[in-house]
This record gives structure tokens, sequence and C-alpha cells, in this order.
């Protein structure tokens, strides 16, 4: 492999991997605190208003970090990826454009009123504030994962004289099936970030004691909504994802489970190491006929493996794929099972009591983060060889005049100043959680 | 068609000019105005509900050249390669510098974020002028569209050209000059006294500067793209653009020396308009002229996309230009306001 392409797909995938960190909290978290306005304006308990605004600091910070992140990917574009711009420009430019003039716009103007401005604002304007930050980011999900949702799964398009594409038809651009299961799918997966983010920090001040009241607040809201969208996670949206690959992108469904050899009955592997030389499954633990009856609700379809498929539309790295996704659908599955026990412990109004259970949800922070990274993961690495697939192999994409030195200058510069922003970033986070959302945030801004 | 995205997208860039300008601008004299840490708070409290908004219009403007004119961004991303990724480490760092000073009330940590949000700020306004620099001069480009400068060679304007020449560097520090003048027109707009009285005699120091500049910049740019001039030659109303320009400059001198703050403001960013509106309608139709065969030059008719994509391109950016107008009156009214050293005692 050429040694630039190399080190522009690790560029962007470090970059873009950086940078969904943040999104996700915010899209999450912008649902979690337009909820909590809600019940505070519904029954004028002010709890409530103080775990919005406690929220909100946290949603401010995360925002800063998510939008000087989010300022190199659309340059990227042309940077790194030239060849593919000039081919595809005309149709993902469109949304790219399109998120930063109907999203980001609506974003930037109304965050600051929603953080800064709640006493001028009034509740109802606070509330109207607060649903505009919503809005922005959700939009902003919805033109950013159409855009992707094209490169997996090019509509809409024609050539041009010139061999690069135009747009054909802007609705179905927009309307783009693959991308409208994306997105479903995408979005509950930042709500569940935002949701046990929050169930997190509450069992945290639960379990420190101090700031009780408001973890229990944090508890109730973060485990209902973390248990109603990691079912919708499941399904009906993962389950549409996977009908959506299999249908359009049917090796990459073979490389994600893994499947060497076409035949009826395929058995799902739940626990497993594919073996790249022997074309085959080491140390498998499986249930047999499963992943026939999945992907096509017969016990003894036929699925294509990879044997079905020339070796250079494979995916470039099999087995990596194969362990991002099971990563995703593993944790998405256990993170259903501790949020339905924590559900049934809150009904019974034994969470806040049950220490183990407390330390389990504190613990289990990082797993929407991984469930979500890997899932990225699986979506961009399945559709390789392919930049858009089908139509541009991602090694005709690369920026044809930018050397893989000046790749690698960049690439560790920008590992250098990401390790600072991280380090910065915890250290405002871990403040506001050390200042708890019991007392009033100081009044100023900058 | 491809024409009327020219101009929008050339309108976009000036939005973020005058806007995001005055962002920089207050960030490169932000030492020289507040000289206590309280006061430079202050001088940041001018522009924090704003800036954020400012800069999406290069973003913006990004994703609409983007779609427009794929080969040009394609060819002109990637052969600014160096640059434009030190710009976004500088527009990361700036951006970081004004959101975290806040958050820690310690004598050093101020001083750090006041340090990098000067920086930062004053290298940015001398990077955008010198990338306008390189798109007047013209670039390499070779047969395929495609090209890519060093950051400096020999500081010649022909040959085997770099991003730093002497003419490349002289549009930097004019742009410099021009935005550090426009930052403080904004600052004598929204702070009170010390600070606004600082401003003002900065602005009408600054303004001889930018004069001067003026002059230079002009009879530069002529000697190195003649056919910006024979633009305004043949008959039509562009002659109209470099009138606001000078009736900017004017209108500065006029308005800072009575103490209009707002019309001085106004008259500034004029004549930024002006400016760069004068060298878009003289660039016309060329988007990105060759320095080796005028052949491979790139054009709006040679890079835009095709009809169907501009047409509904059009039509939803009308549709959410308006809404944009409207979130900005909404939040400069919001924020109209003078900021000053009582209103953050509590801190
Ligand atoms: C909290 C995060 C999270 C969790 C628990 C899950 N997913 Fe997921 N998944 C995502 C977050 C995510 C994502 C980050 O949102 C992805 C990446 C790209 C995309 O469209 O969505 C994704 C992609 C994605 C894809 C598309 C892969 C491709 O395009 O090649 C499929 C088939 C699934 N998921 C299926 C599932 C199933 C069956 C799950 C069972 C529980 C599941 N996901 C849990
Ligand atoms: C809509 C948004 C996205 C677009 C348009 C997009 C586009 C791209 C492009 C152009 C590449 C480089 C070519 C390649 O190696 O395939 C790429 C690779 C990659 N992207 Fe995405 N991406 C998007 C979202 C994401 C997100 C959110 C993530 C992760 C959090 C992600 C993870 C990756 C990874 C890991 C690679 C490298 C894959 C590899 O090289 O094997 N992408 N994507
Ligand atoms: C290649 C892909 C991507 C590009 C070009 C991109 C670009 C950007 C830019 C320029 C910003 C800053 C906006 C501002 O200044 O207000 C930003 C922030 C944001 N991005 Fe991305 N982004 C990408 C991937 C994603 C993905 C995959 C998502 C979600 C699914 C996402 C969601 C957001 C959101 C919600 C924000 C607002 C800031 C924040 O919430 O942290 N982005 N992005």
């Amino acid at each position: 492999m050429d040694s630039a392409l190399v080190v522009d797909r690790l560029q962007f995938a470090f970059t873009i991997t950086y940078h969904y960190l943040f999104p996700q909290l915010t899209m999450g978290l912008a649902l979690l605190i337009l909820v909590l306005k809600t019940v505070a304006i519904r029954t004028g308990d002010d709890r409530y208003n103080d775990s919005a605004r406690f929220w909100a600091r946290i949603f401010g910070i995360n925002f800063v970090f998510g939008v000087v992140t989010g300022i190199p990917m659309e340059f990227q574009f042309g940077t790194n990826w030239a060849a593919f711009s000039r081919y595809a420009g005309g149709v993902i430019g469109q949304t790219l454009a399109m998120e930063g003039m109907f999203a980001f716009f609506l974003e930037s103007a109304f965050l600051g009123l929603f953080l800064f401005g709640e006493r001028r604002l009034g509740p109802r304007g606070h509330w109207v504030a607060a649903f505009l930050v919503f809005l922005g980011s959700w939009l902003s999900g919805y033109f950013i994962v159409v855009t992707d949702a094209w490169m997996q799964h090019p509509v809409a398009h024609q050539v041009m004289p010139d061999g690069s594409v135009q747009l054909s038809s802007f609705a179905a651009l927009l309307g783009n099936p693959w991308g409208l299961w994306q997105y479903a799918h995408t979005m509950s997966g930042a709500a569940i970030t935002g949701s046990v983010v929050m169930a997190s920090v509450g069992a945290f001040y639960v379990l420190s004691g101090r700031a009780a009241e408001h973890g229990r607040l944090f508890l109730k809201v973060g485990v209902i909504a973390g248990l109603a969208f990691s079912i919708l996670q499941l399904f009906p949206t993962g389950d549409r994802q996977g009908k959506m690959v299999a249908e359009y992108q049917p090796v990459t469904l073979a490389a994600m489970e893994a499947v060497f050899t076409t035949g009826p009955g395929v058995p799902l592997v739940i626990i497993g190491q594919p073996n790249m030389s022997d074309r085959s499954m080491d140390n498998a633990i499986s249930v047999p006929n499963m992943l026939s009856f999945l992907t096509y609700r017969r016990w003894d379809a036929t699925v294509q493996g990879l044997d079905a498929f020339p070796t250079d539309t494979w995916p470039d790295n099999v087995p990596l794929l194969y362990y991002a996704y099971h990563i995703m659908v593993g944790l998405g599955t256990i993170m259903i099972a501790i949020l339905v026990v924590s559900t049934l412990l809150l009904l019974r109004g034994k969470l806040a009591t049950s220490r183990w259970m407390l330390w389990m949800l504190m613990l289990m922070l990082p797993f929407p983060y991984i469930a979500n990274t890997a899932g990225w993961l699986t979506a961009e690495i399945g559709r390789q060889p392919w930049l858009v697939y089908g139509l541009m192999r991602t090694s005709n994409g690369i920026s044809p005049e930018v050397s893989a030195g000046n790749g690698l200058f960049t690439l560790l510069g920008f590992m250098g100043m990401y390790t600072i922003l991280t380090i910065l970033f915890l250290f405002l986070i871990y403040r506001e959680i050390e200042h708890g959302p019991a007392k009033p945030a100081p009044s100023v801004a900058y | 068609m491809a024409t009327a995205f020219f101009v929008i997208v050339a309108f976009m860039l000036i939005v973020y000019s005058v806007l995001d300008g005055f962002d920089l601008g207050v960030g490169a004299i932000h030492w020289l105005v507040g000289h206590t840490r309280e006061e430079r708070r202050v001088v940041i409290s001018a522009i924090g509900p704003v800036w954020d908004g400012n800069e999406v219009w290069l973003i913006a403007a990004g994703g609409t050249l983007y779609f427009a004119f794929p080969a040009l961004y394609a060819s002109s991303f990637s052969g600014f390669y160096l640059p434009l990724t030190m710009v976004l480490w500088l527009l990361m760092l700036r951006g970081i510098s004004i959101e975290v000073r806040s958050h820690v009330n310690d004598p050093l940590w101020h001083g750090l974020y006041d340090f990098v949000f000067t920086l930062s700020g004053a290298l940015l306004t001398i990077f955008l002028g010198a990338a306008l620099g390189n798109v007047i001069r013209g670039v390499p480009l070779n047969a395929d569209g495609y090209f890519f400068e060093p950051l400096w060679t020999n500081f010649r304007i022909t040959g085997r050209v770099g991003i730093l020449d002497w003419y490349t560097l002289l549009i930097g520090l004019m742009s410099f000059v021009t935005l550090a003048n426009h930052g403080a027109h904004w600052l004598a707009l929204k702070t009170e006294e010390p600070l606004r009285e600082r401003a003002r005699r900065l602005g009408a120091r600054l303004w001889w500067l930018v004069a001067i500049l003026t002059v230079v910049g002009f009879f530069a740019t002529v000697w190195v793209r003649p056919i910006i001039l024979e633009s305004y030659l043949t008959p039509g109303w562009g002659w109209l653009i470099p009138v606001v320009a000078l009736g900017g400059l004017g209108g500065m001198a006029l308005f800072g020396a009575r103490q209009k703050d707002l019309a001085a403001f106004i008259s500034s960013s004029l004549y930024i308009a002006g400016m760069l509106g004068g060298v878009a309608f003289g660039m016309y139709p060329t988007l990105l002229p060759a320095t080796t065969d005028p052949a491979y030059s790139l054009t709006v008719a040679n890079s835009a996309t095709g009809a169907y994509g501009l047409r509904v391109g059009l039509i939803w950016w009308i549709f959410s230009a308006l809404l944009v107008i409207g979130y900005f009156c909404y939040v400069y009214w919001m924020f109209r306001h003078r900021v000053n050293v009582a209103a953050g005692a509590s801190h």
C-alpha cells in the first residue's frame, strides 16, 4: 500500500473518531436537557432546573471541544482527499454546506443565549433556546449522516463528462433509505451516551454521598431514557441497519460476521477469532442457524460467505471489522441487561440503596463511547475498499500532490494537539463534577 | 448559475472577514487595549457571545465552495496543505483560549490564555491575508489542476513560488493592520472607559498605516496581476466598489475623530468589504490563476458542478441565508449593550 494513503486514512480516522467523542454527548444531552426543562416547567420543581443548569455547563464545555475538533474535518476533505472531493464534491458538498447553513448557525446563535441568558429570557424563552440548541445539534447529525450514507450507498447521482459525479435528485439524496436508518441508529446511540453519562454521574453522587438528591434524579432520568434508547438501538434501528448492509453490501456483512464459506443455515458466532490464513474461525462459540434467521428470517436461508466475492472487493481488514462489530453488539447487549435490572430496581424504589448496582452504573460510563466508536469503525472499515461504495476506491481518493511526509507531520501534530485537548477537557469536566449541581453557577460568562 | 455562486461565495467570505475579522483583530490588540486581568476579561467578553457564530461563516463558506466548485476546493486545499493545517491549529487554539479562560480564576491561567488568544489572533490575520495574496498572485497549477506549494522559496513572485513571498507577505501585513484596526473600532463600540479611549486612540494611529498600505497594496497588486485593473476600465458599475472602499477609509478617519463609534465601525466594515469585493470583481471569472500556463487556471466555468446541483443549491441557500440573517440580527440585538468592568465584579 502506498504510504501516503495509509497516513491520510490514519489521520482521517484519528481526527473523526476523536471529534465524534464530543458530538455524541452533545446530541444526547441536548435531548435530556430539554426533557429536564420540560419537567421543570410542568411541575415547577426546582431540582429539575438545577439539574438542567448543571448539565448545561457540562454541555457547554463539551460543545467547545466538539466545535474546535469539527473544523478540521471539513478542511480535510480538501487537504487530504482532494481527488475524492473533485470527484464527489458536487454531491456530498450539498449536505455539508446545508449542515453549516441550517445547523451550525442555529446552534451557535442560540447556545450562548441558552447558557447565559436564563434570567433575561425567562422560563419559556429559555425553554425555546434549549429547544433550538437541540434542533441545531440533531439537524447537524442528520446532514452529516446523510453525507456518510451517500458514501455507503450512493444514490441520486449522474456522471459528468469529466468523470466526476453531480447531483441528480435532491429529494433522493436527503431521503436515502440507508441514511434514514443510519440516522435513527446514530441518534439513538448518541442518546444512549447522554443517558448513561447522566446515570453514571448520578450513581457517583449517590455513592459518594454528595449531592445525593440530585444524584437520584440523574439516576432516574438516565436509567429510564437509557433503557428506552438501548432497546431502540437493537430494534428496530440496529436490525434494519443490518438488513441494509445485507442488501446493499453483502460482502461487508460476510466480513462483519467473518463468514468465510457460503452455505445454508449459517451459525451466528458469539465469540471467536477470524483466522485469515486458514480462512476459518478459531475457537468459535456459536448459535447454530442463527445468522440465517436474523438476516432472512428463515433458519435454513443461504448466507453468502466471503468466498462468494472476489478478494479485491473484501474489506481490507476483516478481523478488525469483525471485532469492532462484535464489540458494538456485545456492549449493546450488556447495556440493555444492566439497564433492565436498574429500571426494575428503580421502579421498586431500591436503586439508590443497591450499592453494587450503583457501582455498575458508575463504571458503565465508557461503554457507550466504545460502542459508538466501534459502530463507526464497523461502518467505515466495512465500506472498504471503497470510498464511495462501488464507484470510487479509497486508494484513488487521496490528494495527488500531498506527500506522505507532509501527511505524517500533520497527523503527529493533531495527535499532540489532541493530547493536550484531552487533558484540558478532563480537567474542566472534573472541576464541574466536583463543583456539583446544587450550588448556583458563577454568573460570569467570559 | 455558476456566476451566482461566485457571488455567493465571495459574499460569504466577505461577511466572514468583516465579522470574524473583528474577533481576530480584537485578539491581535488584546494586550494593547486591556492592561489588567479584569480589563482583558472585558475585552474577551466583547466578542464572547458572537465569535463562534462569526466563525461559522468560514465553515459555511467552505461548504458552499465545496459543492459549487469542487475542483477549486480540491485543488486549493491540497495545494495549501501546510498553511491550511496551521490555520486549523490556530483556529482551534483561538476558540479554546476564549472559552476556557473564564473557567479558572487564577492569574497564571488567565495569563496563559491571554497569550494564546493574542498570538493565535495575530497569526491568523497574517495567514488569511497571505492566503488571499496567493490567490491573487496565482499558483503553479499543473495540467490535472493540482499544485503543492512549499512555505517559501526565494520570496520572488515568479518561478518556483512559495506561500510566502514579498507580495503575499505584504498582503498578510495589510490584513493584520486592517483587522487590528477593525478590532479597535469594535472595542471602541462595545466597551467603556478606559478601554474605549485606548481603543479609539489605537484606531486613530492604525488608520495611517491602513491608508499607506492601501496605496502600496494597490500598486503592488496591479503590478502582480494587471488584469485586475483592466476589469475596471471596461464600462460598467465596477468602479462603485473601490468608491465604497475609499468611502470606508475616509469614514473611519472622519467618524473616528468625532467619536462616532458605530459609524466608524461600519466604515471599517465597508472598507474591508470594498477591498475584498474589489479583488473578487477584478478576478472574475478566474478563481485561481495558474502561474504555469494560463490555460490551467481554474475558472468559474471549468470548476463548477452540474447545473441541477447549483439550481437546488441556490434555492435552499437563499432560504437558509434569510434564517441566518434573522438569527444574527436577534443575537446582536440581545448583545447590543456595552460591556464593562463592573458587570464582572462578582468574579
Ligand atoms: C451506543 C452505541 C451503539 C450500540 C449499543 C449499537 N450500535 Fe450499531 N452503530 C452505532 C452505535 C451503536 C453507530 C455509531 O451509530 C453506527 C456507526 C455508523 C452508523 O450508522 O451507526 C452503528 C452502525 C451499525 C451497523 C451498520 C454497519 C455498517 O454500516 O456497515 C449495524 C448493522 C449496527 N450498527 C447494528 C447494531 C446492532 C444489531 C446492535 C445491537 C445491540 C447495535 N448496532 C448496537
Ligand atoms: C458523515 C460523516 C463521515 C464521513 C463523510 C466520513 C468519511 C470518511 C472518509 C473520506 C474516510 C477516508 C477514506 C477511508 O479510509 O475510507 C473515512 C474513513 C474513516 N472514517 Fe469516516 N466518515 C464519517 C464519519 C465517521 C465517524 C463519525 C467516524 C468515527 C467515529 C468515522 C470513522 C472513520 C474511520 C475509522 C475511517 C478509517 C477507515 C479505514 O481507513 O479503514 N467516520 N471516513
Ligand atoms: C466528516 C465528518 C464531519 C465533519 C466535516 C464535521 C464538521 C463539524 C464542524 C465544522 C463542527 C463545528 C461547528 C461549529 O463551529 O459550530 C462540528 C461540530 C459538530 N458535529 Fe461534526 N463533523 C463531522 C462528523 C460528525 C458526525 C458523524 C456527527 C454526528 C453524528 C457530528 C455532529 C456534530 C455536532 C452535533 C456538532 C456541534 C458541536 C458539538 O456538538 O460538539 N459531526 N462538526
